[in-house]
């Protein structure tokens, strides 16, 4: 589904991103971790195609299409969600209009008619119930003196209303509390079937007892230096990461 | 309105060009450029005037002369030469017409254009629509329906001639002839408007509705309104403009009057997109009005405005509250893009006791455009109680345009409060990618960012109208975010 050739980026100049490969089939879910300032929300836009990363080498393969010269917005219509780390205020806009226009804008690239309203409150309807979200918040303005944890629930209730292949949840445990937690990655775990995959950006291996990784890849520098099993996770939150830095400096 | 898809907005947005900007070729009467008595004594003849008015016209026209065009307003431009206007141009079929198949066929297709053909619009239920094209009334509907309740809505030249004892007594009463130098020059040579007025205790069933259109060539247009709600009565009045593109500036002119006696409510909203100009802020529409609206006991006024267009704004609609009770409302978006600049807000007189007024102003700025709020509270003395609030928003789009707030508060009274909180914000980069990520593209992201930010105002539009004011919302910020 996708595939990540020995990926180089930069921002004004700065290179960031030194050389990544990663390759994730359907059903599957990636764990990404390492320490502050490896990449990681980097790799996440990137994918995500924010423009004031560059790619200066290698490639991002969606389905077997190189997306670079493709638009966030196109890769949105292509099924690549992000949820945001800091997800943004937009005043005014209701989370119900927003997502009514996220849909129907998705609807119309693909050449769709709008989603007649009864289909759009129905599904409103069974996902807030599965991510246990009260309806009065749906009329609220998007992100708007949203606390922490509602607004990591409401980036999962996006990704529930667009049904996206590739999802990569960026530090989406930061803020939350342990109910808050479990809600956001039930959520996650009830989404996941084998037709997409989920990449969880993470710094905690907290997170991945809820959301449990096919695989596990470890960023330093802007570099994948090691890749494993869910036990990984483990072995990380027992010997740190300066455990990783001496292994890749020494 | 007929159903309008997005799929049709965008086919309007891949036009950069004003979307009117087309030009009807009717037979037109225009007099020679130029004022002077002569002038105004025969725009007067020819419109059948009686002399109490050619009088009131004169009077107007002396008081002018003397006066020096305003330059306060934190506007610049080339000041028009008022020598060098026509001051009437009244399309030549002058009869009134019974059917629309009477009505010239250019100017039938001309509303066709501009979306309110008259046949569509008289099956739309509730709306009754008195069409100005240049200065002359030519098409009344629902007339009849309205007549029933004893309601009269007809061209203002009309009301002169059938209803003249009501005119003389309201004419000016609100904004006298030398109020300042636009009315006066209004007062002087104003071509037509629209009368209206609604007898005691009477609910108007219909939304009240006027297009206004420039259509001649270096026509300056003064159009004049006089609304009258008697006690205990209400009215909703809507006022649409739309005018074709022109190289050289074009003179508006407007005076509109309303007059709220005791315990009668008026609501009053516009959608102004004249011509802005181009892209190089070229040509466009001056546009320098005077509206205001005299609130007896227990009345209320609301002024509701949505502004695109123009490339000069000088505008702002007032409440004079001098009965005790009585409710002033201003909900205000402004939106300046390219080389547009406006100057607008509103005043709330304070004379009686309990009088209460609120001002929600939302300015919106983009490409090389300035927008300034510029409003006055005003607390008499004899006003016990008052209240005010106020909330001054202004948008940002880029770093050319400028967002200005000149807020006055006089307060004579030390029972009144009065608050007012401003903010101003910038569209950013993150809201615009957070959007791109879902699947909406920049130009949608932006639409819905600003009319999350106007919401407020577009709430109080009624429901027709809030769906075009969106629309041209959408429309006049194109290409404004690179």
């Amino acid at each position: 589904m996708l595939k990540i050739n020995n990926l180089h980026a930069s921002v004004e100049d700065k290179s960031i991103l030194k050389g990544i490969n990663l390759e994730v089939k359907p059903g599957e879910v990636h764990a990404i971790m390492g320490p502050n300032g490896s990449g990681k929300s980097t790799l996440a836009s990137v994918i995500a195609g924010k423009e004031e990363y560059e790619v200066t080498e290698g490639n991002i393969l969606l389905d077997e299409e190189d997306i670079e010269e493709l638009s966030a917005e196109e890769r949105a219509h292509k099924g690549v969600f992000l949820s945001f780390q800091y997800p943004v205020e937009i005043p005014g806009v209701s989370v119900t209009n927003f997502m009514r226009t996220a849909i129907n804008e998705t609807r119309k690239a693909k050449g769709l008619e709008d989603m007649p309203a009864k289909d759009m409150l129905k599904m409103i309807r069974d996902k807030s119930e599965l991510l246990e979200i009260d309806r009065k918040f749906l009329s609220r303005s998007l992100n708007e003196g949203f606390s922490g944890g509602e607004k990591k629930r409401n980036e999962i209730f996006q990704m529930a209303m667009l049904e996206p292949k590739l999802a990569i949840l960026d530090e989406t445990d930061s803020g939350l509390d342990i109910d808050a937690l479990r809600i956001v990655a039930n959520g996650v775990n009830k989404l996941k079937s084998k037709d997409n995959a989920v990449i969880v950006i993470t710094h905690y291996q907290r997170l991945l007892d809820y959301i449990v990784p096919d695989f596990v890849h470890v960023l330093y520098n802007g570099k994948i230096v090691k890749s494993g099993g869910k036990e990984l996770a483990h072995e990380l939150e027992a010997k740190g990461y300066d455990w990783i830095k001496e292994e890749v400096n020494a | 309105m007929s159903k309008y898809t997005e799929d049709d907005l965008r086919e309007e947005l891949k036009t950069k060009e004003y979307e009117y900007g087309f030009y009807t070729d009717i037979e037109s009467e225009t007099f020679p450029v130029g004022l002077n008595e002569e002038i105004v004594i025969a725009i007067s003849k020819k419109k059948e005037e009686p002399e109490w008015m050619t009088e009131w016209r004169l009077e107007a026209f002396k008081v002018w002369k003397e006066m020096e065009e305003p330059d306060w307003a934190n506007v610049h431009y080339q000041k028009p030469d008022f020598q060098a206007i026509s001051y009437y141009s009244a399309p030549n079929s002058k009869p009134k017409y019974d059917s629309i198949d009477e009505v010239d066929p250019e100017l039938l297709a001309t509303f066709e254009k501009l979306g309110i053909s008259l046949d569509e619009q008289k099956k739309l239920a509730g709306v009754a629509m008195d069409v100005v094209v240049d200065s002359v009334s030519v098409a009344t509907t629902f007339k009849k329906t309205l007549g029933e309740k004893g309601i009269i809505f007809m061209s203002i030249s009309e009301a002169i001639k059938e209803h003249p004892e009501l005119v003389r007594k309201h004419l000016g009463t609100v904004v006298p002839q030398k109020d300042n130098f636009y009315a006066a020059l209004n007062s002087a040579v104003f071509s037509d408007g629209s009368f209206c007025y609604i007898p005691k205790g009477v609910r108007c069933p219909m939304e009240l509705s006027t297009y206004f259109r420039i259509n001649q060539a270096g026509t300056g247009q003064f159009e004049r309104t006089l609304v009258v709600a008697d006690e205990g009565s209400y009215v909703s009045y809507l006022e649409g403009c739309t005018a074709p593109s022109r190289d050289e500036n074009q003179l508006h002119a407007a005076v509109v009057e309303l007059i709220a006696l005791d315990d009668a409510e008026i609501k009053y909203s516009t959608v102004q997109n004249w011509y802005p100009g181009n892209a190089e802020g070229k040509g466009g529409v001056f546009n320098f009005v005077t509206k205001r609206g005299l609130c007896e006991k227990n009345a209320k006024i609301s002024w509701t405005q949505v502004e695109t267009g123009s490339a000069v704004t000088w505008k702002y609609p007032s409440c004079v509250l001098k009965g005790d009770n009585s409710v002033g409302e201003f909900y205000s978006i402004a939106v300046t893009n390219n080389y547009q600049q406006a100057d607008t807000g509103t005043k709330m007189i304070h004379l009686g006791k309990n009088t209460k007024s609120t001002i929600i102003s939302k300015g919106i700025s983009a490409g090389k455009s300035q927008n300034s709020y510029r409003g006055l509270v005003q607390i008499n003395s004899r006003a016990e109680n008052a209240r005010n609030f106020s909330q001054c928003d202004s948008l940002l789009m880029g770093n050319e345009c400028g967002a200005h707030t000149f807020p006055y508060i006089e307060a004579k009274n030390k029972s009144a409060m009065i608050e007012h909180e401003a903010t101003t914000s910038k569209i950013g980069e993150d809201q615009i990618f957070y959007c791109n990520q879902r699947g909406i593209d920049t130009e949608k992201a932006i639409a819905l960012i600003v009319n999350g930010f106007s919401k407020e105002v577009l709430n109080k539009l009624p429901m027709e109208f809030a769906v075009e004011a969106q629309k041209l919302l959408e429309i006049s910020l194109e290409g404004s975010v690179g």
